[in-house]
């Protein structure tokens, strides 16, 4: 699997995402400038990381969802190649139009740093295919403006069209929406795009991969990737 | 010529940032303000005298990048 791992000025989970890649697929990513226009050849899977790029001035990801590499990102994945965007990486996927809505700031306000608990709503996609449909899992989340927001048309279509992929659970599994941490619109955490080949999520997969940290929840995204790559 | 971008919030879209601004007013004791919504005010300095013009590179630069028209309107001032 050859990976990318886009950095953007203010961009700081790049090395976390470049280790897990390297860690579950055993090949160390590129890191590609974001002043550069293309993407190295071969490129499997471009990786938007986490951050505050261009100290999210402007919005969140406004300024780099207009970075010059980004035409390469989106000529990528209209070809179908596989994108993910974590927390700021989220951000810049939606600021971009590679995926639908915005993320405002949190509903109470408070930058929240902590576990989520998140449901799997769906198994069949490349980044989720090793989890169980609808299995809780643990991600970290470190976000100030993290809820979600689309017009009722959009959150219809996107429910609709089963293009929810990760949702804030209660430890219960219960979804709440009174109750989500960061006010986002139906818990929304994470969403794909029609072809299912990018992926934009709040919480951080890639920080939960080590033992030594702590729980490996996030693997399981990554091996899905190398999964998915493989096979095709 | 100079001109002023306001973008703000759709009417629809919650705004905790403004609710938090009209709270923190109710507190000080500020009589007589019923709600708060915040915006962001860009000042521009265009290099043509022609208002058509000016309006359509203004309403481009709104398009493309200082409004998020998921969420956000503009309105375009020209000033003196």
């Amino acid at each position: 699997m050859k990976s990318a791992v886009i950095v953007f000025p203010g961009s700081n989970r790049e090395g976390d995402v470049a280790r897990a890649l390297q860690i579950v697929s055993g090949v160390k990513p590129a890191l590609v400038w974001h002043a550069d226009t293309a993407l190295p050849a071969g490129t499997d899977l471009v990786v938007l990381p986490g951050g505050f790029s261009y100290g999210d001035y402007l919005r969140c990801g406004a300024i780099a969802a207009r970075a010059a590499i980004m035409d390469a990102v989106r000529e990528h994945a209209a070809r179908g190649g596989l994108v993910l965007g974590i927390c700021n990486g989220f951000q810049i996927l939606c600021e971009s139009g590679l995926l639908p809505g915005v993320l405002v700031r949190n509903a109470r306000l408070r930058f929240i740093c902590r576990e989520a608990l998140l449901k799997v709503e769906r198994n069949d996609t490349p980044f989720t295919r090793r989890y169980a449909k609808g299995a809780v899992v643990r991600y970290p989340v470190a976000h100030g403006e993290g809820n979600y927001t689309a017009d009722a048309d959009t959150l219809k279509r996107l429910e609709d069209e089963g293009r929810v992929v990760f949702r804030y659970v209660l430890p219960d599994g219960r979804r709440d929406d009174a109750q989500v941490l960061n006010g986002a619109a139906n818990s929304i955490a994470g969403i794909v795009s029609e072809k299912l080949n990018v992926l934009g999520l709040m919480p951080h997969p890639e920080n939960h991969v080590d033992p030594l940290v702590g729980p490996t929840d996030g693997r399981a995204l990554f091996e899905s990737l190398v999964g998915a790559l493989e096979k095709a | 010529m100079k001109a002023r971008v306001l973008v703000t919030l759709k009417s629809a879209v919650l705004d905790p940032q403004g609710k938090a601004i009209e709270g923190a007013l109710r507190s000080l004791g500020v009589p007589g303000v019923a709600s708060v919504r915040q915006g962001k005010v860009f000042d521009v300095e265009l290099d043509t005298v022609d208002p058509a013009k000016a309006e359509a590179t203004l309403k481009d630069a709104c398009e493309k990048l200082l409004a998020n028209t998921v969420i956000e309107t503009y309105r375009i001032e020209f000033v003196g």
